[in-house]
């Protein structure tokens, strides 16, 4: 049994997630992993060192500069026949192409596995995480999405296998991309963070934010958000976390005037500690909390802020 | 052009899900049912494109038991043309669907098929993109923003690190993000008009599809579930806690 696993990239740096995927991949056999786009020459070589790794296929050509799905699919269909399993993290791109493959080699996807059980079967949140389904698959061959809170990421250096080209194939240009507007930000993505402080809509304002910012950097935190404060134009999306956001699972998560819907516990009820802070003492979001702070953020935070300050 | 959206009827979004005792799936006798959040985004974009005289006609397809005909109307209520059931007891997974869809687009030719990104109870992500692949149409998932111009469909994608915008010929596929519109609510007149438009039934078998499961779900089970931990008085207090007892800070 041999995986491939669709390697994200960001054209210098291999995403966490990624990594993530490669230990769930680890659990199936023997691992090969594909790096796409356009002069990925370092990613390449950093995608050789990932422990476990035998095999990787560098496919360096303008129609995976900007990870479309469709040459990208057709890709993996012409490397398919030399796999048991195709994998990819469960982020916006491996969402975004693996159902295509899937399709392509009449196969129907494993969406999102937090668990391997063994070559067949496998463990998937459904309902916003409410129930845990063990499904079987039948199809010959295995299409993956890999929740990465699921599998602690292989380490970024330890293994030294094989660069190979991809075999070249063309795609008719179906679809072209226009442009990118991508938040920048000093801090760690919300994906790897090892702390994160999330506002939801009792933060009020965008400007607001800063008042998680002043702290997030004091903890070397990601700063999310739940839907509603996404909606309200607080943040941007990328920042939300939940059920149709981002999965995160850090060793601190702090809500801050966050309610605690289902859909936004469903992104966040992993993490391994969870602190609110909510004026409202019946909010739901205390339910999973460990260390509840019934309090107005607006005098929480600069308190929270200065205590830190003194801490260090 | 015509547009085909489906619509699926799923667990309503308020509801919390409990797990049956006997492993075999999720309670669903007697709890309310409602269509998917993300596909009454994808209903209300087709109107407003409609409305922009975009588009001539709006199908609506829902496929499962035959009470996704009430799914049916609540996008017929919302302004859809009319709609096809694909009725059938099988359960189906989103390869199936993607077929059936498929079938149906042979027969409907649509310029553009708008979906959900993810349907709330088995959270797959997936069909959309499968129909496009079985199509060989392009995709554009997540959308927060879908422009139709030239012949083309410019559609902006809500991704990990922010936005992109892909432009894709037509025919194609997008699949909606919540922030592509806000859905409106069917006023009680056309909740009366939708009573008379045609909904149309087939089956798998008629279209030419076997929707037979290729995923066996062995089990269901709850997820761990969380201790509730304890309120602190202060700021003072939690800052301590986190570093002497949770050694998180
Ligand atoms: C299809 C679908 C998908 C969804 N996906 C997601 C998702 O991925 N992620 C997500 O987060 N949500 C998601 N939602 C939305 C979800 O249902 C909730 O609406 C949302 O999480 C609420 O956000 P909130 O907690 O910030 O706002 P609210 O529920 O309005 O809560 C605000 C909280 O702030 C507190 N507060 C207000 N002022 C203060 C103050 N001064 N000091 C302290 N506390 C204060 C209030 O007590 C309240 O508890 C989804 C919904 C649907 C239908
Ligand atoms: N049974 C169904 N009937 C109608 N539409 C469906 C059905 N299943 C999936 N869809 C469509 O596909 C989208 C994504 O579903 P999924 O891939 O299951 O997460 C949904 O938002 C719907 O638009």
């Amino acid at each position: 049994m041999t995986a491939l696993v669709l390697l994200e990239h960001d054209g210098r740096t291999i995403k966490q997630p990624a990594r993530s995927a490669v230990a769930a991949a680890r659990k199936l056999g023997e691992v090969h992993v594909l790096v796409a786009g356009e002069g990925i020459g370092a990613v390449a070589e950093a995608a050789a060192k990932l422990p476990g790794v035998a095999k990787v296929i560098a496919a360096d050509a303008p129609a995976y500069a900007h990870g479309l799905a469709e040459p990208l699919a057709d890709l993996l269909v012409a490397l398919a026949p030399g796999y048991t399993h195709l994998l990819a993290a469960a982020t916006a791109s491996g969402k975004n192409v693996m159902p295509r493959v899937a399709a392509l080699l009449d196969v129907q996807p494993i969406s999102d596995i937090s668990a391997v059980v063994d070559a067949d079967t496998f463990v998937r949140p459904i309902y916003a995480g409410n129930a845990l389904a063990t499904v079987k698959s039948a199809d010959a061959k295995k299409v993956i999405t890999v929740r990465a809170t699921g599998f602690d990421p292989v380490a970024a250096d330890g293994g030294s296998a094989p660069i190979a080209p991809a075999p070249a194939i063309s795609t008719p240009e179906i679809s072209r991309f226009v442009s990118a507007e991508l938040s920048k930000s000093e801090r760690p993505e919300l994906t790897a963070a090892r702390i994160i402080i999330s506002g939801g809509r009792g933060m009020q304002s965008g400007e607001n934010f800063h008042l998680l910012d002043a702290i997030a950097d004091k903890l070397h935190a990601a700063v999310g958000a739940s839907r509603a404060a996404v909606d309200a134009g607080f943040v941007p999306n990328d920042y939300q976390v939940g059920q149709t956001g981002k999965i995160v699972a850090p060793e601190l998560y702090v809500a801050v005037g966050i309610s605690g819907a289902i859909q936004h516990l469903a992104g966040m009820k992993d993490s391994k500690v969870i602190v609110a802070i909510n004026k409202d003492e019946e909010a739901p979001i205390f339910q999973v909390a460990d260390y509840g702070l019934v309090a107005d953020l607006f005098k929480a935070l600069p308190e929270l802020s200065l205590a830190l300050e003194n801490l260090s | 052009m015509k547009l085909l959206v489906p619509v699926k009827r799923v667990v309503d979004y308020n509801v919390k899900v409990r797990v049956r005792s006997d492993g075999g799936g999720v309670e669903t006798a007697g709890v309310k049912m409602s269509m998917n959040p993300f596909d009454e985004i994808a209903v209300e974009e087709a109107i407003r494109l409609k409305e922009k005289g975009l588009a001539e006609e709006i199908i609506a397809v829902s496929l499962g038991v035959a009470a996704c005909a009430e799914t049916l109307r609540t996008a017929l209520a919302m302004g859809a043309d009319r709609g096809i059931l694909v009725e059938t007891d099988a359960e189906l997974q989103p390869l199936a669907v993607a077929k059936l869809l498929k079938a149906i687009v042979a027969k409907e030719e649509p310029k553009l098929v708008i979906l959900g990104k993810q349907a709330i109870d088995d959270d797959m992500n997936a069909t959309g993109q499968m129909l496009a692949a079985l199509l060989g149409w392009p995709q554009g998932t997540f959308a927060s923003r879908l422009l139709i111009e030239d012949g083309r469909a410019l559609v902006t994608r809500e991704v990990d690190g922010g936005l992109e915008t892909v432009s894709l010929a037509l025919p194609a596929i997008v699949t909606t993000d919540l922030r592509l519109n806000e859905p409106r609510y069917a006023s009680l007149p056309n909740i009366m008009k939708a009573r008379k438009k045609p909904i149309e039934t087939l089956t798998p078998a008629a279209l030419g599809v076997d929707p037979a499961p290729r995923l066996t779900v062995l089990k269901t089970t709850e997820p761990p579930r969380r201790q509730a931990g304890v309120r602190v008085g202060s700021v003072a207090e939690l800052v301590d806690k986190l570093k002497n007892e949770a050694k998180v800070i």
